[in-house]
């Protein structure tokens, strides 16, 4: 039993059926890649897990609940933080206060009612803050308007105020798209370093297949809606299907 | 929020938890907030002499605006556009309905002084109370929806409330003409005569009584209500300066920002919209209060759509989400309702009487459809312009003055510079 159980899912969109049948289990502490081409619906499962979109049928269990029907802010509270394909930033707001964000959120929980003390006095909230952008090396930038950064300071950003979270399931949607190699190679290090405490279990979507063999322990490859395979990352290299309807591409 | 373009570092409305450890300040406040409040609390103790400057008599009189009536919307419409900018500066949620919120508070005061008492205080409270309410009701309806809709749908919360109070609720509201003290009121804790007219007091000082003080040609006005609607604007303002450093407020900044962030971060933007929507109304209540506590009356027109929309303009012609922007604006529009309205032709050919006859003539002709009842053409000017060229209200202007005598400084010395720089940091 994994601590996500996706079963039987399914989405349509008007006509387009965007997931047909997904079954997907992923472990405690393990990360689970999904790949796909463009439009296999990567993306659509997950906005099934964090209450973005409801599935048409099938039931998605975490942590030995139901997901579906709650709330986003309940879903996140559960402990499912997610990165966005296109970041989701606070980007009118610093860099320093878009992770006390989710440091409150986890703290105090979805809602509390504290207008009058300062945030400066907050000192646990911005130690913890502080110690999370140092570790995506981004302490020198707290005080710049979030909407200013890079792309790939932006997920660096979204991935900080998820990881501050200490999420039990962390999604992520193409993190390192938009990275110079080296940003790349750090946050496949980053979350290297964080999967190693054991703690996280991360589910993540991407393009680059050097992040996905860096980091996966289970590889679903998605087309069209459906699951094709779920294996090892070493037999799902050589799987004729995969190469076929994925990897063939990819490697041009 | 200000002017993000030209400058990634963070204005001073936000907080600066780099230097937590350095300061911790009088009342809780730290360096420019500590500052700015000094400031307006001195301007504010000060009003009777800086509002009136010419000495009496003078060609320029008619731009004092030191006289108790004035001073008292000065703070009064203070408080009206501080509470509105919790909601609309912080969350960005725009209420076209806020001046029902100032009826309710009014007439919740006017009942308790016709009942009760005539001390303010308790009429003050009730107002503050019955605003709270209201708001709530409105705010939990209106908050389904957000962008027009939301604004909609508090505009129409608004006029029925005004429909209401003109109409059907005449019984309570006095209908057209309003409430006002009569003869016949017998507040319960207060002894008055029978056929005397009740005046509201705080603790037996009555609202209208007037010190005043002549020192040459000059003449200050001090007045009685005029300070203790000072003092709950000065505490009003404390209490938002407090609120905008708080994490709520940080909170009410991400609705603005990226509510489906906030959502996906764990937190419900529902119950933290409507507490600022409820305080934004419990301070319009307290506006609607003291309206009452100065002027023993209100009539259903406090209510009306163009009262909503005064305050937006205030709001926005100050410096929508800065501290001290929803002040300004708020004596700015009020200066002008009573200042510029006054000035007549008589007036303009009095001050163009050194110039030839021809163009004297001409200038009164250019200018008259600006002055007297054509005050709304100088202030919608005037509006059009702040939106245009200061998209972040009067502030952006005072700020871009500063950071053009900053710069000029600069240039002096590099050692300087770093400091400005550092300063800038920690704003
Ligand atoms: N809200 C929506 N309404 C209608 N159609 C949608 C919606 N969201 C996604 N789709 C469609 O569903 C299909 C799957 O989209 P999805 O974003 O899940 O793909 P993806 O695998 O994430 O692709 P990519 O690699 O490009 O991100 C696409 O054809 C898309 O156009
Ligand atoms: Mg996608």
């Amino acid at each position: 039993m994994g601590i996500l159980e996706v079963k039987n899912v399914g989405k349509r969109f008007g006509g387009l059926q965007a997931l047909g049948d997904v079954n997907l289990s992923v472990k405690e502490n393990t990360c689970h890649a999904i790949i796909g081409p463009n439009g296999a619906g990567k993306s659509t499962l997950l906005n099934c897990l964090i209450g973005k979109l409801i599935p048409d049928t099938g039931s998605v269990m975490f942590d030995g609940q139901s997901v579906l029907g709650r709330k986003p802010h309940e879903i996140n509270q559960m402990g499912i933080s997610r990165v966005f394909q296109t970041p989701e930033i606070f980007g009118d707001l610093s860099v320093f206060e878009n992770v006390m964000i989710p440091c409150f959120a986890k703290r105090d929980g979805s809602f509390r009612m504290h207008a009058y003390e300062s945030c400066d006095a907050e000192t646990d909230i911005i130690a913890k803050a502080e110690a999370m952008l140092d570790e995506v090396n981004m302490l020198e930038k707290r005080n710049v308007v979030a909407s200013s950064l890079s792309r790939g300071d932006k997920r660096r950003l979204e991935m900080a105020m998820c990881l501050s979270q200490k999420p039990k399931l962390l999604l992520l949607d193409e993190p390192t798209a938009g990275m110079a190699r080296a940003d790349t190679n750090n946050t496949i290090d980053l979350l290297k370093t964080i999967k190693a405490k054991g703690e996280l279990t991360m589910c993540i979507i991407e393009h680059d297949m050097h992040v996905v063999f860096s980091l996966a322990d289970r590889i679903t490859v998605l087309a069209q809606g459906t699951p094709l395979v779920e294996d090892t990352p070493e037999n799902i290299k050589g799987h004729p299907k995969v190469r076929e309807a994925y990897l063939g591409e990819a490697e041009v | 929020m200000t002017d993000q373009t030209t400058d990634t570092r963070m204005d001073a409305t936000r907080p600066r938890a780099s230097a937590a450890h350095k300061s911790s300040g009088l009342l809780g406040l730290t360096g420019k907030d500590l500052g700015l409040f000094i400031i307006v609390a001195l301007l504010t103790i000060l009003a009777p002499f800086i509002l009136n400057p010419f000495p009496e008599g003078s060609a320029l009189a008619q731009f004092n605006g030191g006289y108790p009536d004035l001073m008292q919307r000065f703070v009064i419409f203070g408080i009206f556009a501080i509470g509105f900018n919790i909601l609309f500066g912080l969350t960005g949620y725009l209420s076209f309905g806020h001046a029902a919120f100032l009826g309710v508070g009014s007439y919740a005061a006017i009942w308790m002084m016709k009942l009760l008492t005539l001390n303010v205080i308790p009429a003050i409270i009730m107002s503050i109370v019955f605003a709270g309410i209201f708001a709530l009701i409105v705010g939990y309806i209106s908050l389904r929806r957000s962008g027009i809709y939301f604004s909609i749908l508090t505009l129409a919360f608004a006029q029925m409330s005004y429909a209401l109070a003109y109409s059907v609720l005449t019984p309570i509201t006095g209908g057209e003409t309003g409430l006002q003290l009569k003869a016949t009121d017998t507040p319960l804790l207060s002894n008055l005569g029978p056929t005397e007219i009740g005046r509201a007091n705080f603790f037996g000082v009555d609202m209208r009584a007037s010190y005043e003080m002549a020192i040459g040609d000059w003449l200050f006005t001090f007045n009685a209500g005029y300070y203790i609607a000072a003092v709950f604007m000065l505490l009003s303002f404390y209490l938002a300066i407090r609120l905008f450093r708080s994490p709520f407020g940080m909170m009410l900044r991400a609705v603005k920002s990226n509510q489906q962030r906030m959502n996906y971060t764990g937190l419900n933007s529902r119950p933290y919209t409507l507490a600022a929507f409820v305080i934004s109304g419990m301070y319009a209540g307290l506006a609607g209060g003291l309206m009452v506590a100065m002027d023993t009356q209100v009539g259903p027109e406090r209510m009306f759509w163009t009262a909503s929309g005064e305050v937006v303009l205030m709001t926005i012609l100050g410096g929508a989400g800065t501290l001290i922007g929803p002040v300004l604006g708020a004596g700015m529009i009020k200066y002008m309702e009573n200042i510029v309205s006054k000035i007549n032709d008589g007036i303009l050919h009095q001050w163009f009487a050194f110039m030839p006859d021809g163009i004297e003539d001409f200038l009164v002709f250019v200018i008259h459809p600006f002055i007297g009842k054509g005050w709304h053409l100088t202030l919608g000017l005037l509006f059009m312009l702040v939106v245009i060229f200061l998209p972040g209200g009067l502030v952006e202007g005072g700020q871009r003055i500063a950071s053009v005598f900053r710069r000029k400084e600069t240039k002096t010395s590099t050692v300087e510079k770093s400091a400005a720089e550092q300063q800038q940091h920690s704003e």
